[in-house]
Formats: C-alpha cells, structure tokens, sequence
C-alpha cells in the first residue's frame, strides 16, 4: 500500500496503480479517453492530466498525465490545480475543434463518455472558427454503425479490435488531424468480437445497429440482469426494454465471468425475442387429426384441455431442455415426478456431460471461469473450436497469452499497466497456447503449435501429455514421432506453468478427449502445480440440467414407443434439433397428446396437441449454470405481453388445473411466486442446494424498498397508454424478485444482480462501471458474481482414464462426418435475430483437397447430399486442416438435427442426393 | 597532430564520393585493426564518454551517458542494435547528407565501433526517404565493406561480428524522433513510444537498441584513433569535437562549414555567411532547424553550442540555421512553419493534433487580415499548453519554439496585421487595403 495526497487529502491506495485509477477508485473523478480499465495506459489523449508536485513546498508543480504516472508513495498531486482544470479543459476544446455536436440526433447521447468528461471539465464554448474536417462513413455489417465525424482519436477501437480482440480488419489510416478509423473499404466487421467497440468507442463513432432500428435513450430503457442464453459460457448481459420490445444487450461487468466485453453472437442475438415468429396465444388441437392445425383459444379453456388430457394420461414424458431455466426444469420434473423427467438432450451430450460432471466432482481439479482463463500461463485446448463454440472464451485466452512474457516486463520494472511500455517489451512474445482440433480458424494465428486430427488422435495426444508428465499415467505406445514430439512440447510448457488450463468440451462428441483432459490436469496436479479444467458445453444451462438429472431423450423416446407412456410434454425444445427427423417423427405420431411450452415456432410445436406460450429469458427469472458450474440468476426485464407467460408459472397452472385445487395442495401446485420455484430447486438435487444464494430472494429490501428497474430519467410513464385510457394505471407488481417496475425505489449501493444499468452522477456511458468498483477494474461493490456449484473435494486424483483411443484410421469408402459449429448460425435462439441471420452463411462440407480429389468434388462446388432420408444443399470446402478421412459439416439452421459424428460414405450420400434432386 | 576539420578534411570538393580505397588510404577502418586487447569494447566507450561527445542530431545528450544505460554483461538480453539516424528533415538542416553522400564509410565504421562497445552485433541505418543518392553511395559503401570483411565477419583478434542494413523511410518528420523511428523500422505507425522504458533497454522489437545521429556517429571513430585530448582541443567550449554549422537564408553565402563547437552566430554570420545579402537587414535567426526559438541581434555572441545557450533564450539544435530577414513576414515565417508542424504531427496525441493545425489556421487569418486580438491570446494559449511533458513527444513543444520567440520578439508585427487587416509585408493585401 502506498498513501498519496490528493489535493491535500491522504489517500491509501495500491502503488502498482496509476494515480488515474487510483483517484478513480476513491471516486475522485478524472477525466481521461484513451485509457480503458481492461487495456491500459497510453498516454494518447492527455485527457488526465493533473498537477504534481515534488513535495510540500513545491508550490509551481507541473502536469503530469495520471494514468502515466505511478501511484509512488507520497505523491503530491492536485486535480483542482486551477493550470491543471484549464489545460483538461482545452484538451476538450481541442477534441470539439472537428467534433460536430449533433448530441440530438446521435445515438450516443445520453450515455457518451465525450458528453460526460466535457461536462467534468467545465469545457463550454469552442473558440475555433473554422471549418470542421468532414469523413465518409462505412457500412461496417449489420451490427455497427459507423460515424466517423464524431471520432476524437483515442485509439481505443483500434487497441480493443486489433491488439485486445486480434482482429484484422479495422486500423487507424492517416495521420495528423485528418485519422481515419474504419476499414479498408466498406465491408462487415469480421472479428467475432466487434460489438465491443460500442462501449469502447468513448463517442457515437461506433454504435449499435440492431438498436438503432428501435432506438431509445439510455434513461428511457427498463433494464435488468439477464445471463447471456446463447451459450455455456453465462456471460453477464443488461437487457433494455421500452413499449414491450427488447431493445439492446450490453456488457454487465462481472468480475469473474466476463468482465468489460461480449462476444457478438451473445450481444446481437437478442432480438428473437420480438420475433415475429413468437408464440403469442395458446393453441389446441382437439381432434387427432395432426394434419390439422391447432387453434387460438383461450388461457382457461386451453388449461381445462390439458389439465383432461393429463388425467387420462397414461404414463406422462416431461422433457426438459437445457436452454430452459434450472426453476423451469425443476417445475416440470416436479409436475411429472423426477422418474418422467428427461434432459432432453441425446444419448451421446447426456453421456459426455455426466463424465464431465464426473470428472469435476471427484477430480482435485476445479473448473475455470472466465477471468481464471484470462490469468492461465500455458493453455491446452483439446477439442473445441472456441471461437465458434464459445467466443468469449476464446477472447480470454488472447489475453492469457500475455500472461508468461509478463515476466520479461517484471524484469524491466515495466507497471503492468503501463500498456504502451509493455507492447514494445512484450513484441510477439506469446505465451504458450496449444489448439488442437479439427479446423482452422484465425485464432491459430496466435497458437504457439497447432495440431489438426480426428478426435481420437486428439484424444491420444491429450493422453500422451498426461502420460508425460504424470507418474503412473497411462501412456501412448505407438504414436507418431511428430506427435510424440508435440506431447513433450506441451508437456514441458504446462509444467512450467504456475496456473495451466486445459480445455475440452462436448462439441467433438468425444468421451475421450475429455478423459485425456482431465488426466493432463490430475498429471499437473500431482506435480504440484495449480491447473484448471474449463469443458465447453452445448448450451446455456447443459450444466444446471446434468446436475438436476434425469435420463436422455433417447430414454424418452423408449417410453413412448414401448407404451409406457402416450402423454409428452416438451419443455422448450425443438426435439428436431437432437434427433433425425424420422425419429422424432414416429415419437410424436406415436404419443396421444403432444404439449409443448416454448416461446419461438419450430416444428416440434407445430406438432403440439396443446402448445402454451412461453416467456423468452428477459421476461422471466430464472437461474443457469454455466459451464464452469456457476450459477447465476436473470431477472424478468419486462412482463410479457397477453397470454405469454414463464415456463415455470405454465407448468404451475397445469398442476393446479390438473389436481383442480385452486392455491392449496403439495408440489408445484403450491408454488406461489418465484421464490418456491428456487426453493424447489434447491432441493432438487444436492449440489443445488446453494441455489438460493445466487441472488437475494424476493423479499430483499434496502431501507424498505424494492429497487426499480427504470432510470430516474424515465420518461412518458403517465402517457405510456392516453390511447387507451387517460389515467395512469399502476404499475405491474412483481411478486418474483426485489425489483420494481417502476421509477421509484431505493437508490444507492446494492447486491450486483439487482442494479438495473450501471449509472452514476456525472457517469451516464458504460464508464459509470468505475464508479461501482472500489478498485478499478476489480469485484463490483456487494458483488454477487453467482455461486460455484462445484468445487473439489478430493486431494488426490481418482484412478487415471486408460481408454486410450486406437490412432485414427480413414476408411476405403467411409468418412467420419464431424460438426464444425458457427458463431453465427449454430445457436438456436440468436439464429432468429434479423442482424445474426445476415451473418450465417450457407451449409458446407469441408474436405481435405486430398479427400476432395478422391471423391472428385470441385473446390467451392455445391452438392446434394442425401444423408438419413434428407438431401442437404452444401458448399465444398477444400480445407487443409480438415483431418484426412474426416469431414466436417457446418452446423447452421438448414442442417440442424444431423446426428454427428457419424461414418457416412460420401460416394453414396452424393450419388443418391444427385439422383433425389434431380427427381 | 593538426587536425581542424576532422569530418570533413577528405570531402572532395565536388561532392563526389569516397569509397573504400580512398577511405581506408586516409586512416579509415584503422581502429578496427586494434580491437581485441589494445582496445577491448570498453576502451570505446571510456574514450566516447571522456570526450564529452554529445549527440548532434539537435538534442545534444551526451553519448557516453547514453550508452552507459544499455545492459552489459553475459546476462544483457540479446540482440542489440545500433541504429543511425539519418532521417535528416529537419527544414534548413543538411549536415548529415553531405556526410554520408560525401564519405559513406565514416558512418559504417562509426557504427561499427559503436557495436563493438555495446556487444550490439545489427545495424541499421535509417534513412530520410528523399535521400536517394546517399541511399545508392551507402548501400555501396555497405558492400565493399561485407566483402572486406568489415561487416559480416567476425573482425580480427575478437569475436564481434558487425551486420548493417540500409532503410529508407517511407517518410514523414516524426521518424526523426528516435522512438517513433523505431516503430516505423519496425514497421509500424510512425508514433513515438512512451518513455520510460528507454531505447537502450527496451528498443527495436523489445531489445536494448541505440539510436544515434549520423554526425554523432562521425565522431567516432576520430575520437577513438586521435584521442580524448585532441578530440577536446577541437572545441572552443567544454563540449567536444567539431560541428557542422550551416546557414540558409538571405545571406550572402549561404551554406555549410565543420567549425569547432562553440563558435558564435557573429562570426559565422559574417565570416562565413559573408554577411547579409545586400538590400536586407538581419532580424534574427533559428539557430539549429525549425524547432529552436529565434535568436536575435543580441543574443548573436553566445557560443553555438550545447549549454551556453540561457533557457528564456532557447537551444542550439542541430546548428544548421535559418536567417530571418527585414523582407519577409515573420507571421509569414512562422505560417510556413506551423502548417508543417501540422501537417507532419502523427496524430498521436490530442494538443499537437488538434492544437498544431488550429494554430496555423490562426496564423493564415493574421496573414489574410481576419485575426482578432483574441486570437493573439489564442496562440499564446498554445504555446503555454504544447510544453513538455503536456504533450506525449516533443514535436509540439518543438513547433510552439518559433512560434513563442516570435511573439515575444515580432509581437508588433503580429499586432499589425490585425490593425491594418492583411500582412504588410503583402503586394496583395496592400492592395486589397487601397480598395477598401
């Protein structure tokens, strides 16, 4: 600890800070532009500059810039220095000499970081007189806007895009006052990251499309805690919604997950959530006639029906879904009782995650999150293709890359958070990062080895590290020299590392690969170091729904065409999307009475005898386990509208109307608000119990208030309806959590998932975040970052795996088809947003040229592929780091329900697609 | 020993080169001969620092306590690099051209000898774009100089081996800045880098790199074969060595002579320059390149060198300077000035951005007869906030040098351009005046 004096005051601060972050963190407000709190100091802006002086008597002082000045004991510094106000003010000055001030009609206002620091400096009237600089804007896709006459050359798009987030595409051009930041030429972002430059770029350089296409002012949003439903990662997210439409998705700072950035799918994906494809009414079809279509009819009506339909059922099927919340699942279970309730998901995901739920209770190694990720000094992945499967943490490991050349900067006395002196020491020095897996994508670049193979041989090098570094660990005979030399390699570079992470997940389909992993770690561990285990999983809440348990779709499946049931009620799921379609087909013809609850149409609910609108995740509460076990809690941002309601509130309905009680009775029947759901929950299974303490309950208040999620600046509230009546009606009572639809409410400090948007006095733009941080860029004030459901309990390392996978050996005729899973295009829900579907590119196969030429297809050709009774439309892609004998198959919407990997015979599967297309 | 003009003695007149038979017949390469016991590497830098060389490319720190930073020892990081700067734009400076134009192998030897100081086995040279001819004579120079085994070879009686590499900047003035020179070799935006860390720990890609003027790098190897005491002798003042002085303007013989350090602007003015050309009267003068303040009439006695000059009076810099005259607009002047600056600003940081450009726009409406008062406190406004420290290098303190000196020094032609609404000096405005 180091003391400073800031304008007289003594001040106990970190002295491996800057004095920016130092003032900032005792709420002494600086303004500054080019620093950021995840990329550091680069003296670019001058924005925070304040006096220093060398002691008590040094009266003159000089300017220094805070965020390139350390945070040395007994340094004297003044932000009042009235030389010091006057220079921040002409910085700002400067910056409006091109700025055009078109604060109205930018979408920007309201949350600039330029509005704000322009007001911190007192800055008013620009005395330049001549005329401004102009630029021409790009189309950058359909996720940015680009306004490049409101730049004011910080370098922070340029430094987040290109040096945090690896991208290629986006540069500064130019020089002096005539900087242009843009691209090339006009052209889509390509970095999966982009989205970020909304809240990096301090102005409305950059902002967001999707929102712009139904904008509203910050202050005009009602805003909550939502959980990112696009993967298994559970990124924090701010869901803003005004007249009854979601509007936009920002970052929520938390700590341990995902800190300051998105990735794009998580923050553009949201807009399925006014889709015109939502279920809005419930639907019946009395008849059994499933050609016929089910009709609107009413919620009591519909209830009647079902609550029928479930009585004379006999034998019921509850599938639950790991897209649906942990109390939705739960509810479900509960109406059907735990020996009904199927995951909902296949044989083979229901077999991976129970190993890796396996390997994670019994192992001594715990899981990583996020920012565990982003401080790994040596990184495996073995499996995954992170960028596609989970972006965001791909973007983590660009950063743990930075962690071993850190030691270099150590060794020069370099701060940390000096950003410009570390990039000259650190130059291309990467720490180790080793991908192996089945397909090239750009974040190879920063790999120090890259290894392409069939999961097997993926597996056998993941063993043969194990078996390097681990005594008694199982080791791999006949490996190839080359790969034997790998496995050292990697070997050597973990067990050099303090904190190494090794990475796999289930999007491979291998049982092995994760089995490889998790000896590499127990190996590591037996060695003394401190490793870390992350697996990526299918989908937002894959985890929560292994822990509550339950038997796979397959399971299901069996009841129903075995007669022991006729009723299936599907919890939002498109069973098409886990089985072929002539397996689903003769599941749901087979069943008496089909019910489906789920937000969005796909054909599963086209098939629904009853099918009840559901609330997509911003209109409900709910908690997820993300993959790396955390459970964490989103809040219902707004009441659906009509008939739609929670999952969980459906399936209570059904028990109620079913036992024909009113409010009284055992079970779901009784569940009253959301809090019994959790409850429930928490009893469901052991490793739930904590689940209650992801968030406060309902019942939390501060000083006796609920806490609103509406800004103080919420406007239009008494005419929110003067077409439909002339009073003000009241507002929506939510029973189900702390929080208020309203304006009014306790402002002040509260526990991190109940803050609506971050704001602060003076802070309206995303900086606000500062302002909830005791230590810039540390725990938010009263975090609760979720709670780690999992945790080691053993010391030592249960019994190595020893399934050692025979080597990979392409056969005459037959071709392993794997799936390769697009950012944009594999997930189900973000697939429905206009801006997301714009991204998704055809379906191909990539072939290796060798394989290709075999099979004399044409790079870049288009072939029907007729494979299980469908014929796919696919592009061929020649791609050499497709493993020979393998092909991989891109996982978007028109493909959806292919069972991978499978052995499929190309000849064939080409042939008979030709003959069916041209029939 | 009487040697006057040690850098510049063999320059044949006519400006054509010397190559190596030439170079080595006077002495060149000599010192080479005696690395190894007579002159271990640390011999070169003891001689380098007891001779007071301070670097000549404007900023004037001595060499010897600049090569005292980079890491030594079997545990210093490896690489490291010496790189010349030869950007040269600085307007009116032409010092280092006529060197390496002149004698290609002073500067390689230089840099040689430099290495072998600092165990630094690479070099580059980094060269002013425009610089064609110097570019073709080096990278000739370069050649003979591998194929005599200067370069490329470990040198005899040692195990230093010297490579040297010619690069021709792409352009732009910032380059001239050590830290942004090595962004630009590295092949990044020409902006300079935040100090510390320093060049001579963490420099080109990250290793302890020097960087140091081509003239600086002359120096050398005349300090190792003749000796500190000699090297001393040269100089009228306590700094070391020769320097090549140089005069553009109107004067009536502009151009450039190696005189001791220390000598003063009368006597190069008037014995060298021959004086004003006749009709014009001397105003004052920049004294090394566009980014020193003007000196005038009385300050014209001070000794050019590195630490004679008071700091209300300015800095030497590179020593090649620039007359201003009773006929030219000082306004004018210092326009041409400022919309360089301008224009060669990186864009790096706000004030010299934003700032510089203002401040020439500021100065074409004195000229064009639009300024206000308030637009006098404007310019003043920039010359207090563009100071060291304020901006990230030194281009804008550097830019704001004229310009302040002028005011203080011209203000009543400033203030008259806003009394009679155009320039004085101007055909154009006076008639515009009449019309009005």
């Amino acid at each position: 600890m180091a003391i400073i004096i800031v304008d007289n005051q003594s001040y106990n601060v970190d002295e491996k800070q800057n004095l920016l972050t130092a003032c900032l963190g005792h709420g002494l407000n600086v303004p500054y532009f080019c620093w950021h709190p995840a990329m550091g100091s680069v003296g670019a802006c001058r924005q925070c500059a304040v006096k220093q002086f060398k002691d008590d008597r040094d009266q003159s002082g000089r300017l220094v810039m805070s965020c390139m000045t350390p945070a040395t004991n007994g340094t004297r510094i003044s932000i009042d220095d009235p030389e010091a106000k006057a220079f921040r003010a002409s910085v700002i000055e400067w910056l409006m000499v091109n700025h055009p001030h078109d604060c109205p009609v930018c979408d920007e206002g309201g949350e600039c970081h330029l509005q704000d620091m322009t007001v911190m400096t007192g800055h008013v009237y620009r005395r330049s007189r001549f005329p401004k600089r102009t630029h021409r804007n790009q189309d950058l896709g359909p996720f940015i806007r680009h306004e490049m006459n409101r730049c004011i050359q910080c370098y922070r798009c340029v430094r987040y895009y290109r040096d945090y987030a690896g991208g290629r595409d986006l540069n500064v051009f130019g020089a002096h006052d005539a900087l242009y930041f843009g691209r090339e030429q006009d052209g889509t972002l390509e970095n999966e990251f982009s989205g970020n430059l909304v809240e990096v770029c301090p102005t409305g350089v950059f902002t967001d499309k999707t929102f712009f296409h139904h904008y509203t002012r910050k202050w005009d949003l009602q805003s909550a805690q939502s959980i990112c439903p696009h993967c298994s990662l559970g990124c924090n997210t701010t869901a803003g919604e005004r007249y009854g439409t979601l509007r936009r998705i920002t970052n929520r700072f938390n700590s341990q997950v995902n800190g300051y950035f998105l990735c794009d799918r998580g923050r553009f994906g949201y807009e399925y959530v006014n889709s015109d494809h939502r279920i809005k009414r419930p639907r019946v079809r009395s008849g059994s006639d499933r050609t016929q279509p089910g009709m609107p009819e009413g919620v009591p009506k519909t209830l009647e029906f079902a609550a029928d339909r479930l009585r004379q059922a006999r034998g019921i099927v509850g599938i639950g879904s790991p897209r649906a919340s942990l109390e939705a699942n739960v509810a479900l279970r509960s109406l059907v009782g735990p020996q009904q309730f199927y995951q909902g998901i296949d044989e083979q995901e229901h077999q991976l995650l129970s190993t890796i739920l396996n390997v994670l209770r019994t192992g001594p190694v715990p899981s990583a999150s996020i920012h565990d990720a982003e401080q790994a000094d040596a990184v495996l992945v073995l499996g995954p293709d992170l960028l596609n499967e989970a972006p965001r943490l791909a973007l983590a490991l660009l950063q743990s890359i930075r962690q071993q050349p850190m030691e270099r900067v150590d060794e020069l006395k370099i701060p940390h958070w000096d950003e410009a002196a570390v990039r000259n020491a650190v130059q291309n020095r990467r720490g180790p990062l080793f991908l192996a897996g089945s397909r090239r994508t750009w974040f190879h670049a920063y790999a120090t080895d890259s290894y392409f193979a069939a999961p097997d041989d993926l597996a056998r090098l993941g063993f043969a590290v194990a078996g390097t570094i681990g005594q008694g660990a199982p080791s791999v005979p006949d490996l190839s020299l080359e790969v034997k030399e790998l496995a050292q390699r990697i070997a050597e570079s973990l067990t050099h590392a303090q904190h190494p992470l090794i990475i796999a997940g289930t999007g491979s389909g291998s049982q092995a690969t994760i089995e490889a992993a998790a000896n590499v770690a127990w190996a590591l561990h037996q060695q003394g170091k401190h490793p870390r285990l992350s697996f990526v999983l299918p989908e937002a809440n894959s985890a929560g729904l292994a822990l509550l348990g339950g038997r796979s779709l397959r399971d299901a499946f069996d009841s129903i065409s075995q007669g022991k049931a006729d009723t299936v009620i599907v919890l939002e799921n498109d069973l098409y999307r886990r089985a072929d379609q002539a397996t689903v087909d003769a599941f749901l013809d087979k069943a008496r009475t089909v019910m489906v609850i789920d937000s969005l149409e796909h054909r599963t609910a086209a098939h629904a005898d009853i099918l009840l609108p559901a609330a997509t995740g911003p209109e409900s509460d709910g908690t997820f386990v993300n993959n790396e076990g955390r459970a964490q809690r989103f809040y219902q941002v707004y009441l659906s509208q009509g008939e739609v309601i929670e999952s969980w509130r459906w399936l209570k309905d059904l028990a109620r109307a079913q036992s024909q009680q009113t409010d009284v009775g055992t079970g779901i029947a009784a569940w009253n608000s959301f809090d019994d759901a959790v409850s429930a929950t928490a009893t469901a299974a052991p490793e739930l119990a904590r689940v209650g303490e992801v968030a406060p309950s309902a019942g939390f208040r501060l000083v006796g208030q609920k806490l609103p999620r509406q800004s103080e600046r919420y406007s239009g509230r008494t005419s929110l309806l003067s077409h439909l009546t002339m009073h003000e009606p009241p507002p929506p009572v939510d029973q189900d959590s702390p929080l208020a639809f309203t304006m009014e409410g306790y402002r002040g400090s509260m526990p991190s998932p109940l803050i609506s948007q971050f704001w602060a006095p003076g802070w309206n733009s995303i900086q606000a975040v500062n302002t909830y941080q005791d230590e810039v860029g540390g725990p938010l004030r009263d975090e609760m970052p979720g709670v780690r459901l999992i945790e080691p309990v053993a010391t030592k390392a249960p019994a190595w795996f020893t399934s050692i996978p025979r080597a990979f050996q392409p056969a005459a005729r037959q071709w392993l088809l794997l799936s390769l899973s697009a950012v944009f295009g594999s997930d189900e829900l973000s697939n429905r947003s206009p801006a997301i579907a714009e991204r998704i590119v055809r379906p191909f196969l990539s072939v290796h040229p060798s394989d290709g030429a075999r099979v004399g297809l044409d790079d870049h050709s288009t072939i029907d592929l007729a494979w299980h009774g469908t014929t796919y439309s696919l592009a061929v892609h020649f791609e050499p780091s497709t493993p020979v004998g393998t092909v991989g198959l891109l996982l978007v919407p028109e493909v959806s329900g292919v069972h991978v990997p499978a052995w499929i015979d190309l000849f064939e599967a080409i042939k008979s697609g030709r003959k069916r297309r041209a029939a | 020993m009487n040697i006057e003009r040690p850098l510049t003695q063999h320059l044949r007149p006519d400006g054509s080169p010397r190559f190596l038979r030439e170079y080595v017949a006077t002495g060149g390469y000599r010192s080479l001969q005696r690395f190894g016991t007579e002159l271990a590497p640390k011999d070169v830098q003891r001689l380098v620092g007891e001779s007071g060389l301070r670097g000549r490319g404007g900023g004037g720190f001595p060499t010897g306590t600049k090569w005292s930073f980079v890491p030594m020892g079997p545990d210093a990081p490896k690489p490291k690099y010496i790189v010349a700067n030869g950007d040269e734009m600085e307007p009116g400076t032409f010092k280092d051209r006529v060197l390496m134009e002149g004698d290609p192998h002073g500067l390689i030897e230089g840099m040689i000898l430099a290495g072998y100081a600092l165990d630094a086995e690479v070099g580059y040279i980094f060269l002013r774009g425009e610089y064609h001819l110097s570019a073709q004579r080096l990278n000739q120079a370069i050649a003979e100089a591998y194929a005599e085994g200067y370069l490329g070879k470990p040198l005899p009686g040692t195990t230093f081996r010297f490579d040297l590499h010619l690069h021709s900047s792409a352009g732009r003035y910032i380059c001239g800045e050590e830290t942004a020179l090595i962004n630009a070799l590295e092949g990044k935006r020409a902006v300079p880098r935040a100090k510390p860390p320093f060049p001579q720990t963490v420099g080109l890609w990250g290793q302890p790199t020097i960087v140091q003027n081509v003239e600086t790098l002359y120096n050398i190897p005349h300090i190792i074969n003749h000796g500190v005491e000699w090297y001393h002798r040269l100089s009228l003042t306590k700094d070391g060595g020769t320097k090549i002085y140089g005069i553009s303007g109107r004067v009536t013989n502009p151009g450039w002579w190696e005189l001791p350090l220390g000598t003063t602007a009368r006597e190069l003015l008037e014995r060298h320059g021959g004086g004003m050309a006749d009709g014009v009267r001397f105003r004052g003068l920049l004294p090394g390149g566009i980014s020193t303040s003007f000196v005038i009439e009385e300050h014209l006695d001070l000794p050019l060198d590195f630490s004679s000059f008071p700091p209300d009076v300015g800095r030497l810099g590179t020593g090649t300077m620039i007359i201003l005259d009773d006929q030219t607009c000082p306004v004018g002047f210092v326009l041409n000035l400022e919309k360089f600056f301008a224009r060669e600003s990186c864009g790096w940081c706000t004030p010299c951005r934003e700032g510089l450009p203002w401040v020439a726009k500021l100065l074409m409406a004195f000229e064009e007869g639009r300024a206000t008062s308030d637009d006098l406190s404007l310019l003043e406004m920039h010359t207090k906030w563009l100071a060291p420290g304020h901006t990230f290098c030194g281009l804008a303190p550097g830019a704001m040098a004229p310009l302040q000196s002028a005011l203080k020094y011209f203000r009543e032609d400033f203030e008259r351009h806003i009394t009679i609404g155009g320039c004085p000096w101007s055909k154009k405005s006076a008639q515009q005046r009449v019309l009005v």
